[in-house]
């Protein structure tokens, strides 16, 4: 293999693994440690560039994190966990004193450029869009249907989840920065609105369509059937208070959750679950699953929706098909019918979540706007640009439903487009991120990170008791962690940004760290092609996800390959290295945002 | 300035041994050596034997001496029985022990100065009665714990880390193992554990007084430019006179060999020690002409290593003794005292 270049930016990224699954490369570590030194302020204040959206998403992050947390593949437990990484960015907003958080935020800009940016929505994906650019004096105006700002987070999401003073606050953090926010203003026409001459448009108006289910019955009991998403904005706005008896939910994401949970809440007694496929292959996460059937709403599967059965116009009940999953002879997986009676369940009402889709009946098809086969813009990967070069789309309006995070990262993007764009520049050339590597060493046996691995188990999260959380969808259910817990769950945190770092030239080949390494990561072997060099190593390195570490040839034309999947980043390689080949060093990597930073170098030194 | 414990989690794919053990269940403490110490190489190599070997930690004595090499078995075993004795006295003690518990596994522990210097008239004599017992030198040439003056095995003409020369003719302790009567002695450097942990088994399954010395660099006091005892100066000089694979009586032999390379020795247990010979010269079954061989080579600056001789058919001090099986441990006082009547006849015998 060719020795790393570990001045490549993605090689360290790569190895703090939650950095690099989320979408928006929020430095998890550090703030974590952060949290773990009772500094809330710093730990939000690192969340809030990054992701705009601490206190929401510390709540309802779909958290790509954590299934890529190292802990989750090295720890000694029947059941490996990783690190309850968005439970600790809510400890991180709870704790913060808000006042000294807001006083660190930047103002609104002083002077203003002269040029103007439409959004459109105030989600998450656009709010970031205004939060990048407002303060480097771009007129950013907010156009959003309801009154108030926060999308889909404010009237999809519900309480018990998600309280609103949240939203309040975080939404508020944005306006405040000088931003023009325009409630209850919906746009119903791009071509009205190009004409207002922005100098740019962002669209972040969500996937605001609920799908339906044409079956038989679906007119005749209309009055008892609602779309969930639907349902769950009219639950918000308090236009639906209560829900009978006995409910079921058809879909399994987490829009069903909310759903289900929500019926709980509002006289759902018997609230149950129907989805066509497997448990397993449910599309909501593993946690918001386990949060319903811990609420007693058991979820039932392998059974398609047939028919609505009612009687006098009443809805009561629902008859499905049972099927099984089997591998057709091209390896697919495939429901079929087992041939089974149809199976019914009364119910009185239906809430159907099987899906939401994107629906642009504002954007004129003759505007510039190219639409693909499945009616979803053509937009740039990279640049969020659409085929009209000054309007940039993101968040589920750009490629379907993903979730918040997904939208924040898209958001940056849009805003870095915008603020190249507008600065003359080819928005194809990306920013490169800002990194820093810094040693940690401050002497003997001394670093400036805690390099002590703990063996704790994943904590818990405490929740209300169940009698008070089912009596009112408005009180939250997790309570979020104590000071003392955070501290303890923070501390089973890696520090996988604390990179072991080799020196081949100082390296005299003693096999100290081969020997103190207590994961087996460290080889000092005859070179040879990666598949078989990963099999020959101390411990083979079995994970082709994750990379292999190598130098180059040492003085006896061995090479040092460290396996980066199961490192603990304990540092005791760098301290029973008596010449100082290894060295722990901090890697920060900040994603560039709009801003001069963004901007190709010749321009600031002009 | 503290230290970490090694931490506890492991490599998802580290495997058990035939008895349940996991290679970490065979560590120690964390070692308070310097960093890049030799001699913690060692430990792993012994520790990595005697997991390949399914050995129950109870059933291993380790003994050391005093020194850095001494602190070792600190680091290795922690399941196992430990003595720790007076500088230079661990071959008695060991010797004692072995006398009085036959069935364990004997690991004397000791280094440079605890053999070579104060403990030399020790070392000899453990050797020269056979005690069953693996017996490791962890041979830097420097005294590290009083900061680098030369010990006994410094060779003439080499540098200390202040540019001193050594004035005083190296004691070569394989040599006088060789010539003292050990029937196991081999060379091996610490900074090549395929060749030393296979030759650690070797010993450990050797019935009889096994020696090892094995080059263990100094990093703190002996791996500059003219030290003869450098990770830089024995990897130019090495020179392996074999490989030895260790081959377990359970294991079945699968690999082929060129006729005339191989030569195999099977040891008292039935288990085969396999040497390859890297050497065309050299003969380990050859007392003589082994010792011959390595003095010529040493002569020339060169560092021999590997098994350099092996007698399968040794005969350790109990057999010399002629004592019972039962470990006299194990002896009540009936089996142990003569009696009164009887001691009378015995001392009217000798009279």
């Amino acid at each position: 293999m060719k020795a790393t270049d570990i001045r490549v930016p993605d090689y360290f990224h790569k190895v703090v693994d939650c950095q690099w699954a989320c979408p928006a490369h929020t430095p998890v570590p550090e703030y974590i440690r952060l949290i773990a030194a009772g500094r809330y302020d710093d730990a939000y204040l690192v969340n809030w560039k990054s992701n705009v959206f601490p206190g929401i998403l510390g709540r309802t992050c779909d958290r790509p994190c954590e299934p890529a947390c190292r802990r989750g593949r090295v720890e000694d437990a029947d059941k490996p966990e990783p690190v309850a990484i968005c439970r600790l960015k809510r400890v991180a907003a709870d704790n913060k004193d808000h006042a000294a958080v807001r006083a660190r935020m930047p103002k609104p800009a002083a002077k203003k450029n002269g040029k103007r940016i439409a959004c459109v929505g105030a989600g998450p994906s656009a709010l970031t869009v205004a939060r990048d650019l407002a303060p480097l004096g771009y007129h950013v105006t907010v156009f959003e249907a309801e009154q108030k700002g926060g999308g889909f987070m404010r009237t999809q999401v519900p309480r018990f989840r998600l309280p609103e003073e949240v939203i309040d606050e975080e939404v508020g953090h944005v306006l405040d920065l000088g931003v023009e926010f325009r409630g209850g203003a919906r746009i119903d026409s791009m071509r009205d609105l190009l004409a207002q001459n922005f100098d740019a448009v962002f669209v972040g108006s969500g996937a605001p369509r609920g799908r339906d289910l044409d079956l038989p019955g679906r007119s005749e009991a209309a009055a008892n059937i609602h779309i969930g998403l639907d349902w769950l904005a009219s639950v918000y706005f308090e236009h639906i208070k209560s829900i009978g008896k006995r409910v079921i939910v058809l879909g399994g994401g987490n829009t069903a959750m909310d759903c289900c949970r929500s019926s709980r809440r509002l006289g759902g007694e018997d609230v149950k679950v129907i989805v066509r496929s497997g448990f397993e292959e449910m599309k909501a996460s593993p946690w918001e699953k386990e949060d319903a059937m811990h609420e007693g709403i058991p979820i039932l599967n392998y059974l398609v929706p047939k028919t609505f059965e009612h009687r006098d116009g009443k809805l009561i009940g629902m008859t499905f098909e049972k099927v099984r999953a089997e591998r057709d002879v091209k390896g697919r997986r495939q429901l079929v019918p087992t041939g089974e009676p149809y199976a019914f369940f009364e119910c009185d009402e239906v809430l159907i979540a099987v899906g939401q889709e994107n629906a642009f009946p504002w954007i004129e098809r003759d505007v510039g706007i190219d639409f693909d086969e499945w009616g979803l813009p053509k937009v740039d990967k990279a640049t969020m640009q659409s085929t009209l070069a000054n309007v940039f789309f993101g968040g589920d309006a750009a490629f379907g439903p993903k979730n918040i995070i997904w939208a924040v990262a898209h958001g940056h993007e849009a805003a870095v487009s915008i603020d190249k764009m507008l600065s003359g520049e080819d928005i194809h050339e990306r920013p490169e991120p800002a990194v820093s590597l810094i040693s940690q060493k401050m002497g003997i046996h001394e670093w400036s990170y805690d390099n002590d691995i703990s063996n704790d188990q994943r904590y818990v999260v405490p929740w209300r008791e169940k009698a008070a959380t089912l009596k009112s969808i408005k009180v939250e259910v997790e309570l979020g962690f104590d000071a003392v817990t955070a501290v303890q769950e923070a501390q089973r945190c890696l520090n996988c940004d604390v990179q072991t770092v080799f020196t081949k030239d100082a390296c005299i080949e003693c096999d100290a760290c081969v020997d103190i390494c207590p994961m087996d990561c460290i080889s000092f072997t005859e070179n040879g092609e990666e598949a078989e060099l990963r099999t020959h190593l101390t411990a083979p390195a079995l994970n082709l996800t994750q990379s292999l570490y190598v130098s180059d040839a040492l003085k006896t034309g061995r090479v040092m390959v460290k396996d980066e999947d199961v490192c603990l980043h304990c540092g005791l390689c760098a301290e029973r290295c008596p010449t100082g080949a290894w060295d722990m060093r901090k890697f920060l990597l900040e994603t560039t945002q709009a801003g001069p930073g963004c901007r190709a170098r010749r321009r600031e030194v002009a | 300035m503290t230290y970490i414990a090694k931490p506890k989690l492991h490599h998802p794919t580290l495997a058990c041994n035939a008895i349940g053990f996991t290679r970490r269940d065979y560590e120690g403490k964390i070692s308070t050596l310097c960093a890049g110490c030799g001699h913690d190489s060692i430990s792993a190599s012994i520790i990595q034997a005697c997991w390949e070997l399914d050995i129950e930690p109870h059933r291993v004595a380790k003994l050391s001496g005093i020194g850095c090499s001494s602190k070792t078995p600190d680091y290795f075993l922690g399941q196992s029985h430990g003595f720790n004795t007076v500088h230079g006295r661990m071959p008695s003690v060991l010797t004692g022990a072995n006398l009085a518990n036959r069935d364990l596994l004997y690991l004397g522990v000791s280094g440079d100065g605890d053999s070579a210097s104060i403990g030399i008239g020790q070392f000899v004599h453990a050797i020269r009665r056979g005690v069953n017992m693996v017996y490791i030198v962890e041979n830097n040439g420097v005294y590290g714990l009083t900061k680098g003056q030369f010990s006994a095995t410094a060779d003439q003409g080499s540098k200390s880390k202040k540019g001193v020369v050594n004035t005083d003719s190296p004691l070569d302790l394989v040599g006088l193992a060789m010539q003292l009567g050990a029937t196991y002695v081999a060379r091996g450097f610490s900074g090549d554990k395929k060749q030393l942990v296979p030759l650690i088994k070797g010993a450990i399954a050797h019935r009889g007084a096994a020696f090892i010395d094995v080059i263990s660099p100094c990093v703190a006091f002996n791996n500059h430019a003219g030290s003869t005892k450098s990770y830089e100066y024995v990897r130019e000089h090495n020179e392996a006179v074999n490989r030895l694979d260790f081959i377990d009586v359970r294991a079945e032999i699968t690999v082929d060999y060129a006729e005339g390379e191989i030569v195999d020795v099977t040891q008292h247990d039935g288990s085969i020690v396999r040497l390859r010979k890297l050497s065309a010269d050299f003969n380990a079954h050859d007392r003589i002409k082994a010792m011959n061989y390595v003095h010529a080579q040493q002569a020339k600056g060169e560092v021999v290593t590997g098994l350099l001789y092996v007698d399968p058919d040794a005969h350790d001090l109990h057999e010399h003794f002629n004592t019972t099986e039962v470990p006299i441990n194990r002896l009540g006082a009936k089996e142990l005292s003569p009696g009164a009547d009887n001691l009378a006849k015995i001392n009217n015998s000798l009279r």
